[in-house]
């Protein structure tokens, strides 16, 4: 079986704690050894991930805890983000996702639509899971690691 | 983590000077000093982002918020010195096409 670190924080469903996950994926994932960009668009789509979480727990007026899991592979970083309060209606926010098209008008414009577009935009890999609360699970590949491979598969040929 | 506004009163131009990171918990505070200014028709709002070094979704919200207001009071807004990641948010959800986008003072794009 593959091996891998995993690292879980639980923080509280509020706002100004979005700032700190934030930071501890920016560590977690320097650590790893990913690219200033790829840092930073981490940063945005766990933020993202977390900030949806943050606002429901709001809206259905539970203080709840929202639980992140970083599974920490060779080659890649999972993060899932998962909230037990109140879930959403997945269907109703895919439809609405996706960046802005110049046919729209300015009045229609979603003012919180661009949150999952951009986890999407900017992971490789996005599954969520609307069951029990909301789960998203996130991957980011090493992209250096997967040019390691490639050369190690060329030198073994010869 | 926290957001620094200054605001600058010149008459027609109102400028907001932003210092720090827009997310969640910062962008209700940009959303307060920022929607006000755009109320008064004719004002030009320019804000200046080039001490913001992080923004996500939250902080692009509080900006279409900002241009609807601009369209209803007939007042324009601006947004300047944007640092080349807070510009590719813009960029990738495609409203660099209708905000009014000038990476130039900090020497961009």
């Amino acid at each position: 079986m593959e091996s891998f670190d995993f690292i879980e924080m639980k923080v509280p469903a509020r706002a100004e704690y979005v700032g700190v996950v934030r930071l501890s994926t920016s560590g977690i994932a320097n650590r790893m050894g990913f690219s200033y960009e790829e840092i930073e668009d981490l940063k945005v789509a766990i933020s993202e991930a977390l900030s949806n979480a943050t606002e429901h727990a709001y809206k259905t007026e539970d203080d709840g805890e929202v639980t992140i899991g970083f599974g920490v592979y060779q080659d890649r970083l999972e993060v899932m983000v998962a909230d037990r309060g109140g879930s959403f209606d997945l269907q109703k926010i895919k439809k609405d996702i996706g960046p802005y098209e110049n046919n729209q008008s300015i009045e229609d414009l979603r003012e919180g639509g661009f949150g999952l577009f951009l986890i999407e935009a900017l992971m490789d890999k996005v599954e969520i899971k609307n069951d029990y609360g909301v789960i998203v699970l996130m991957t980011k590949y090493l992209h250096e690691n997967e040019v390691d491979i490639n050369d190690d598969q060329i030198s073994t040929t010869q | 983590m926290n957001l620094n506004i200054d605001r600058n009163d010149n008459g027609d131009t109102q400028e907001l000077k932003l210092a720090g990171e827009i997310d969640a918990y910062t962008a209700p505070q940009l959303k307060e000093a920022l929607l006000p200014l755009t109320k008064a028709e004719g004002t030009m709002v320019v804000v200046d982002l080039e001490g913001v070094n992080y923004m996500d979704s939250t902080g692009l919200g509080v900006f279409i918020s900002a241009l609807k207001s601009t369209k209803e009071y007939n007042s324009d807004l601006r947004l300047v010195a944007l640092q080349d990641r807070v510009r590719r948010l813009f960029d990738i959800t495609g409203l660099d096409s209708i905000i009014n986008i000038d990476s130039t003072v900090r020497g961009g794009k």
